[in-house]
């Protein structure tokens, strides 16, 4: 859901990093609990990215399930519904390993190589 | 041309963080608890305001920031209540969007007194799905859920059932004449957030509306939370 938006953000938060430079890459996570479609994502981005700095840039996804890990006996799970006691134990107190996340992690830019050829 | 990987590590979100972070500063400088309340259209929010705010709230005094994409209907409603109440239409240039985000919150912040208010009520816009997403700078997110809707609903929107503490469960006037398990409900609330509170209501009745009031009560006398 919002992916032209995210899309938006992504492309913004990219050319910050950029400095005026191209990018080539942008690298994020999406997790699996986020309301975002990954293939949306990557539609939006390449209509969004042109024009801008990141025109053309490839941009990678790195979806992250959802893992979920009890306070109390320590069982660790991927859940694949929406359920989230623990099933060992049935304590509400998790904390989640993974699966929140919408992060622009890293960008990759092309630089002009300095000349190191001996004259 | 040679390549560079630069580390970015920001969350996609930041830039509506940024400003969620700007708005609760500004609401905690006025001593102004918020909060986000969220349902599907029709659920019963404006309803359930009008019932809870007639007789107001002991010693706190209420504000409403209505959200809706277009018109003035809720606020005109609400304005009886002689509580202060600004609307925001997201379609008043925000592109008509379908849930309010922290920047369009702030734009209406000039027309809130908040110092002369204790409690900001924001009716979000009718939607289960994207609000959830959008942090405005609130202290506290509840949710009204009519039993009109299904006791399945948790399951199918887990993100809008998780981030509230408290869930709503409006239109039980309704219950004779609706297939709607509340014990199968209850479950699939527990399934997806076992730490939610729930409290039973119509607001077309008045049954119950005093545990909504006496909920807003005790988010008023919170002690300040980070954004």
């Amino acid at each position: 859901m919002h992916e032209m938006s995210i899309a938006s953000a992504v492309v913004n938060t990219a050319e910050k990093h950029a400095a005026g430079r191209r990018v080539a890459v942008v690298t994020m996570t999406t997790g699996a609990l986020r309301q975002v479609v990954p293939a949306s994502l990557d539609f939006y981005f390449e209509i969004v990215a042109r024009g801008t700095l990141c025109e053309g840039a490839r941009l990678e996804q790195r979806i992250v399930a959802a893992r979920l890990r009890c306070e109390d006996c320590g069982h660790e799970w991927e859940p694949d519904v929406p359920a989230f006691r623990c099933p060992g134990c049935e304590s509400a107190a998790v904390e989640f390993l993974g699966g929140n996340e919408l992060e622009v992690e890293s960008i990759e830019i092309e630089e002009e190589a300095a000349c190191t050829a001996p004259r | 041309m040679h390549r560079t990987k630069v580390r970015v590590a920001t969350d996609a979100l930041d830039a509506n963080d940024t400003i969620a972070a700007a708005n609760r500063a500004d609401f905690d400088r006025a001593g102004v608890k918020v909060v986000n309340l969220m349902s599907a259209p029709g659920a019963g929010k404006t309803t359930l305001l009008e019932y809870a705010l007639s007789d107001g709230i002991d010693g706190v005094r209420v504000g409403v920031l209505e959200g809706d994409v277009q018109g003035r209907l809720d606020a005109d409603r609400l304005s009886v209540l002689h509580v202060p109440v600004t609307q925001l239409n997201t379609d008043n240039g925000f592109g008509g969007e379908c849930h309010l985000d922290a920047n369009m919150v702030r734009s209406a912040l000039p027309e809130i007194a908040l110092d002369e208010i204790d409690m900001l009520l924001i009716e979000n816009v009718g939607n289960l799905v994207c609000p959830a997403e959008f942090r405005v700078g609130e202290d506290a997110r509840a949710m009204v859920a009519s039993v009109a809707e299904g006791e399945d609903k948790p399951l199918k929107y887990p993100l809008m059932f998780r981030t509230c503490e408290l869930v709503i469960v409006n239109k039980i006037d309704l219950l004779p004449y609706v297939d709607f398990d509340m014990e199968h409900f209850l479950a699939n609330l527990d399934a997806v957030n076992p730490d939610a509170e729930h409290v039973l209501v119509s607001a077309r009745t008045g049954e119950g509306v005093h545990l909504v009031r006496d909920w807003l009560s005790e988010v008023a006398a919170r002690e300040a939370s980070p954004a």
